[in-house]
């Protein structure tokens, strides 16, 4: 971006008066709305459905299939309805926060994105703290959630805004420890810095570069569904307990807020998961040569399709995960948090720096034993699925639209 | 918590996430069992139906022998009769046979009385209306008279003819 934005200023002579900061600003908030109106917003939207569509498969329904070609639309009709219903401030409640939270929650999930690469050029900011900022700013959803079930002056929204908070915070720790397995291994804060440290193909990734590491991701990934909120860790807005927790009391565009953030947080807990353990937009480098004599543009849709195959595998994962558990209570939650996964993940720390002095080149034996370990794993998965297919003599359809 | 336990609980979670994972992966290739109730079902709903479904009653005036039976045993008086002495025709007659379908609880002790099976359920099921007033239904037009069936005198008559 900074490339960008120092070739704009050469050539336009607008740009020369102005200082240079300045300059980088108004092209990151330009490039940065872009992105909001053209990845972000539908990514969430679409989400949405896909959700509903895969929930409703997973239950032997249907799901959402009026609106437009298979339902696809819903979501458009849904914002739009949102968009028109009465704008609800209990008369009770401390207006100002509960007008603010939404905004902070939104700020904080939108602002995380500024550093999630794309592709091996089209990033935002690559910020050299980046995953570090990703942290950092993720930590405002609590505030904002917090905030809102404090300020709608409810019971229901105070106690789902305390558990979430409660439990983001806690499950911070976990995912700070696995993300710091990672840069161990890569040796940078940059999110382009560690995609670089790996490579493309499957056993160069990080997720199978020793055991411990191998580990780190699924505490990355248990702790980053909690930090999203999401089930088996949806206990701030359990609705069989708390009504709706801390969204209880609010309606239309506000509520939406929230549920947008749920969604587009989706895309960041793979995108974070993607870069740092399964090698990010990274394509072979015959791939790469070949595409670069087609076109210079190629080698970028490539890696942009790459990345976005791989997080949406990631999506696709946490959602089925969704209609999988049940909901954990709030001692287990706990428990699980700082009796299993704050321990393992400093054993998978000092494992990992072990490791790392012991064989800084690294083992590829142990690489591909790892891989070929997950692959069969798979073979076993689908081998019990298809067990189960054949133990309920089930009617099949593969055909996902009807 | 013994270290054995410890690491059991570590196995048992994983052990029993994989087995669920692969139940609710088996049912998303399943057929859906939705029924796409109003308007994309193979056959009506209506034809569906089984043949003692309780729906809208509804009242056969040719065979009504006007005994008020339904009426009374209606546990929350949905029903309606009124009889006359008609002059000119020297006969008591029905003048009105209002069935309120809003009210009623499809508990079907009216059908069960009725000498003739003049009042039955039918199939017709869908009572969604914008108003409570249309779901009154009037069996004797306004303004006009029927005359009761009456089996006993009926079948004397046909066999003093024959």
């Amino acid at each position: 971006m900074q490339q960008l934005a120092d070739k704009l200023i050469q050539h336009c002579a607008l740009l020369q008066g102005l200082p240079h900061e300045l300059t980088y600003l108004l092209v990151e908030i330009v490039f940065g709305s872009l992105m909001l109106m053209l990845f972000v917003a539908p990514f969430a939207g679409i989400i949405s459905w896909v959700e509903r569509r895969v929930a409703a498969r997973m239950m032997d329904r249907i799901g959402p299939n009026r609106v437009g070609p298979q339902g696809f639309l819903q979501w458009l009709a849904d914002g739009v309805k949102s968009l028109l219903k009465e704008d609800i401030v209990p008369s009770s409640a401390d207006s100002f926060l509960f007008r603010l939270a939404p905004y902070l929650v939104f700020a904080g999930m939108f602002m995380a994105f500024v550093s999630i690469p794309f592709t091996s050029r089209v990033i935002i900011a690559d910020l050299n703290v980046g995953i570090f900022y990703i942290i950092a700013v993720t930590s405002l959803v609590v505030i904002g959630i917090l905030m809102s079930g404090w300020a709608s002056n409810n019971k229901f929204s105070l106690l789902g805004g305390m558990r979430s908070a409660a439990q983001i915070i806690s499950y911070e720790i976990p995912a700070g420890l696995a993300i710091l397995v990672v840069v161990l291994m890569s040796g940078s804060l940059s999110l382009q810095e560690i995609i670089k440290a790996q490579g493309a193909h499957p056993w160069n990734w990080f997720i199978f570069d020793n055991p411990f590491s191998f580990c780190s991701f699924f505490i990355l990934f248990i702790s980053s569904l909690a930090e999203g909120n999401r089930t088996p860790f949806d206990i701030p807005e359990a609705e069989s307990e708390l009504v709706s927790g801390y969204s209880t009391e609010y309606s239309g565009m506000r509520f939406v807020f929230f549920y947008f953030e749920e969604w587009a947080n989706l895309y960041l807990i793979a995108a974070v998961g993607v870069t740092l353990f399964f090698g990010g937009w990274q394509i072979p480098p015959s791939v790469r040569e070949w595409a670069v004599g087609v076109h210079f543009v190629l080698p970028h849709i490539l890696e942009f399709a790459t990345f976005f195959i791989k997080a949406m595998s990631l999506v696709f994962v946490i959602i089925w995960i969704r209609w999988t558990l049940p909901r954990l209570r709030v001692d287990q939650l706990m428990a699980m948090c700082w009796q299993y996964l704050i321990p393992l993940g400093f054993v998978m720390v000092l494992g990992t720096a072990t490791w790392i002095v012991l064989f800084p080149q690294g083992v590829p034996l142990v690489r591909y034993v790892l891989f070929s370990g997950t692959l069969g794993l798979f073979g076993y998965f689908f081998y019990r699925v298809v067990f189960h297919l054949r133990y309920t003599k089930a009617e099949l359809q593969f055909n996902p639209f009807v | 918590m013994t270290v054995t336990e410890y690491f059991t609980n570590i196995k048992d979670t994983a052990t029993s996430i994989f087995e669920g994972m692969t139940i609710t992966l088996s049912h998303l290739v399943r057929k859906p069992v939705t029924i796409q109730y109003p308007d994309r079902t193979p056959r009506p709903v209506k034809e569906t139906l089984p043949d003692r479904f309780r729906g809208f009653l509804k009242v056969d005036m040719e065979i009504c022998t006007a005994c008020l039976a339904c009426m009374n045993d209606c546990p929350i008086d949905c029903i309606k009769i009124v009889t006359k002495k008609d002059e000119a025709l020297k006969e008591r007659v029905l003048t009105q046979f209002d069935i309120d379908e809003a009210k009623c609880m499809y508990c079907g002790l009216c059908t069960e009385p009725c000498p003739t099976g003049a009042i039955h359920f039918t199939k017709e099921f869908e009572g969604a209306t914008e108003d409570l007033s249309s779901l009154l239904f009037s069996f004797v037009p306004e303004n006009q008279v029927i005359i009761p069936y009456k089996a006993l005198k009926k079948e004397k008559e046909e066999t003093v003819n024959a």
